[in-house]
């Protein structure tokens, strides 16, 4: 009986992940399909790698056929916001049991940010709701992707500029992660070095040296605040 | 071709999970988390995010007339209906819709 209370809760919360992962989920299959990946890999990828952001960027690196390094190295780096969310759920995650490996491999920024916002007097109920909204999430990610391959054969027409879903993406949790804090320079400094890696180093290859010096930075400023 | 995207999504994979497990390997126990870390933990994602955002804007210089003012609008779109509403459907819904139909029209 609690057990259905926690998935009732887990499955309205998680509605909005819903709306966004299908949605999402539809324009990387479609673009999957596009790029001449069929459906079956873009649910291997959404069910083995299950990151928005980066398998998007996985589809043009296939696509140009980069070396495994590359590709490792653009994984490692574009997901490094992970470890660091693990990092928030250690002591919730270490007491979950048998489903803690299953919470530890499928975070997302979004099952992040409703886990985070779970209130509940109950710790046992808040726990089996945040397993029941990371399961949830996953499976609307990975029917999402199913969804846009094979759409993405059947409609015959171009649905030129659906990728931009991934764009509105990382603005609406931009502004989320803006609101959330008064600190500032973290966001102004990664779109500083952005541009400047951008302009240096060119499309094709300004993600890994933006990364790698924005990081390094922000560990300099943090050494550097400590000190004093 | 297939071993290729097999391999790829693979090596993906295996990175993404080793990152996800990272903490739980480097701190099992009682080991505490150096202050630092935790910090950058708190600040990386929004540095990330710009990045990111500025990855899907790389190629706005390129065509500026065409795909580049359609992406900054609507860019502006997707920031406004979510400074409004706080819904990330609409949002994005409403940027992707508004992006489409200028590509139509321009």
């Amino acid at each position: 009986m609690i057990q259905k209370k926690a998935l009732k809760t887990a499955f309205i919360k998680s509605i909005p992940i819903l709306c966004s992962y299908i949605f999402v989920g539809i324009a990387y299959g479609i673009m999957m399909e596009n790029a001449g990946f069929a459906w079956y890999y873009s649910l291997f990828a959404s069910f083995g790698v299950y990151t928005g952001a980066f398998q998007f960027v996985l589809i043009t690196l296939m696509s140009s056929g980069a070396s495994m390094v590359t590709i490792a190295l653009t994984a490692l780096l574009m997901s490094s916001r992970q470890t660091f969310y693990s990092i928030t759920f250690l002591k919730d995650f270490k007491s979950m049991g048998k489903r803690m490996p299953y919470m530890v491999l499928t975070m997302s920024d979004e099952t992040y940010a409703v886990n985070c916002s779970l209130e509940m007097n109950d710790d046992k109920e808040r726990k089996d709701i945040m397993f029941w909204v990371a399961m949830f999430s996953r499976i609307y990610w990975m029917a999402g992707s199913v969804i846009g391959g094979v759409l993405g054969q059947l409609i015959p027409f171009e649905l030129e500029g659906i990728d931009f879903c991934m764009t509105a993406l990382f603005v609406t949790i931009f502004i989320d992660q803006w609101e959330k804090t008064d600190r500032h320079t973290p966001a102004l400094l990664g779109i500083a070095v952005g541009i400047i890696c951008l302009v240096i180093f060119g499309q094709g290859s300004f993600m890994l040296p933006a990364l790698l010096i924005a990081s390094a930075i922000l560990i300099m400023m943090q050494r550097k605040e400590q000190a004093e | 071709m297939t071993k290729y995207i097999i391999t790829a999504i693979i090596v993906s994979g295996c990175c993404t999970a080793f990152l996800r497990s990272l903490p739980f390997i480097a701190f099992k126990g009682e080991r505490k988390m150096p202050v630092w870390l935790d910090k950058l933990g708190q600040i990386l994602p929004s540095t990330i995010m710009a990045v990111l955002i500025i990855y899907c804007l790389k190629d706005v210089g390129d065509d500026f007339g065409g795909i580049g003012i359609s992406k900054i609008l609507a860019v502006i779109v997707v920031a406004i209906t979510y400074k409004w509403k706080h819904n990330t459907f609409i949002s994005i819904g409403a940027g992707t819709a508004f992006y489409m139909l200028m590509l139509y029209l321009l």
